[in-house]
């Protein structure tokens, strides 16, 4: 019973709710950013517009291209939703209320699941621009795998000062990869992002969170790094030949995985549902729960926030420029803080300096 | 100065500052007045003097002010005025318009006919909202002219 409760959060709020929120957010923010008024037609406000546009998406024709690999051609939009809506199982969205943690499976090697599950989404868009049988989606296709293929490793690496940082602190012994550990080893000791109560790990902190935030923008292909879907050399990339709902799942997975990367930044650098100040969260009252889960949330929708200011501020990266901030800043800099908090770490841990 | 400079080199080298810095601005522009218009339920007024339809003026005692002169007939460049002259039945004036015709899509709004008008006769409104569905009902014949 409480784990249905909780995956029908989980797929109901985090995928099915947040997104089209998100959409009509950023509509109606990047309108008044470009001195518009946007959607507001439908609805209070215009906030039942996605419900017109999910609509629409339902009722358009579902072309399907007569050379398309039509196995492929289906499967992709499916792989490019699903992969980042499992990768949201792991996530720790509250603290307890009653005996039951508010996520729906607790992992022990929760982060690697969810690295791994998301990094399946690469797929989904390679099959998209394959299957096609357009050039234009191909080349849409191999932009996305190549981006994709790069940031990972950063993104990766980045985790892994983060992993780092919480096994550094003097008071722990081991290291963990349970998302849920995590959170609440920097409600104990400091959020991560701050160097996880280790004020000597504050650069590294905020170096890794800074490499995290930018990988996981090429991760979503999200300006300034949406080169697998540029308008002006691909028409629209991978997802050219898309229509009807096959495209909605394509704008749905994109943003789903949004919203898994902002969970993510939550739970590893901002300290999950803690908010300084709120000690009454510990206690596993249903409000106390609630409160947390609101935390959590205001968190992710904060970041999501970023993102969508980021998005129409920022103009595009040509492709060269992407991979070589990808592979010859980011890459060494996620490796140099690694050994930076690693090197901090032992010297703190033993003693050496205080 | 060389310290600001390289401080400035620095931060264009980094991105990120003059990232945070064009987010500022962006965020800025959310709070700023709406160049939209949501248009059934507000209209947009055009400034004073704007170039829109054309009527022709009467005097205080209600009679045409055109004479007929066709000064504005030739003063337009897009020949849309076609003027036929007829003699007046007032003593002030020899002549007076019988045919007054503006062809509004031949028009080009340039106000020059208001201009070249020696009697103050002819005028340019602010209506420019006008809706035809077919090409006959945009030659404003005189007494359209007239009673706008």
């Amino acid at each position: 019973m409480a784990i249905a409760a909780k995956i029908a959060f989980v797929i109901g709020f985090m995928v099915l709710s947040l997104t089209p929120g998100m959409v009509i957010v950023e509509r109606r923010l990047s309108a008044w950013m470009q001195g518009r008024i946007g959607p507001d037609r439908v609805g209070p406000l215009g906030l039942l517009q996605p419900l017109a546009d999910a609509i629409k998406f339902i009722f358009k024709e579902d072309i399907i291209p007569d050379d398309a690999d039509k196995l492929l051609y289906i499967l992709a939009p499916v792989m490019v939703l699903v992969p980042p809506a499992l990768g949201l199982i792991v996530i720790p969205f509250g603290n307890h209320i009653g005996d039951e943690p508010l996520e729906v499976a607790n992992l022990s090697i929760g982060v690697l699941f969810t690295m791994s599950v998301l990094s399946v989404a690469v797929y989904g868009l390679a099959f998209g621009g394959w299957a096609s049988n357009n050039k234009y989606s191909l080349l849409g296709g191999l932009r996305a795998s190549a981006q994709l293929v790069s940031y990972e490793l950063a993104l990766s690496l980045s985790i892994i000062a983060v992993l780092m940082i919480s096994a550094g602190h003097p008071s722990e012994t081991m290291g963990t990869l349970n998302p849920r550990l995590i959170v609440e080893r920097q409600i104990q000791h400091g959020w991560n992002i701050l160097g996880g109560g280790n004020w000597l790990m504050l650069p590294c902190g905020l170096i890794g969170f800074i490499l995290f935030f930018i990988s996981a923008l090429a991760e979503n292909n999200r300006l300034p790094f949406d080169l697998p879907e540029c308008e002006a050399e691909l028409v629209g990339g991978y997802h050219t030949e898309y229509s009807s709902m096959k495209f909605a799942l394509f704008m749905m997975g994109e943003y789903v995985g949004m919203t898994v990367m902002a969970s993510l930044m939550t739970t590893f650098f901002l300290g999950g549902w803690h908010l300084p100040g709120l000690t009454r969260l510990a206690d596993h009252s249903l409000v106390a729960g609630l409160v947390s889960v609101a935390v959590f949330m205001a968190k992710v929708v904060a970041i999501l926030f970023v993102y969508v200011i980021l998005r129409w501020t920022l103009p595009r990266f040509k492709y060269t420029q992407l991979m070589n901030l990808g592979w010859k800043r980011l890459v060494p800099l996620a490796l140099a803080n690694v050994i930076a908090v690693a090197v901090i770490g032992v010297l703190t841990q033993s003693g050496g300096v205080k | 100065m060389t310290l600001k400079k390289a401080w400035y080199k620095l931060a264009i080298k980094l991105y990120i500052p003059a990232a945070l810095n064009g987010m500022r601005y962006t965020l800025g522009r959310v709070f700023r007045k709406k160049a939209t218009l949501s248009y059934p339920e507000e209209v947009h007024v055009p400034r004073k003097g704007y170039r829109g339809e054309h009527r022709l003026k009467k005097d205080e005692v209600g009679r045409m002010k055109c004479v007929a002169c066709l000064m504005c007939q030739t003063a337009c460049p897009a020949e849309c005025i076609q003027i036929v002259g007829a003699p007046s039945p007032w003593p002030d004036r020899e002549k007076i318009p019988i045919v007054f015709n503006i062809d509004m899509l031949k028009c080009i709004y340039c106000g020059m006919c208001e201009e070249a008008c020696p009697c103050d006769a002819i005028e340019l409104t602010p209506t420019f909202t006008k809706v035809s569905t077919t090409r006959e009902e945009k030659i404003y014949d005189i007494n359209k002219l007239l009673s706008r």
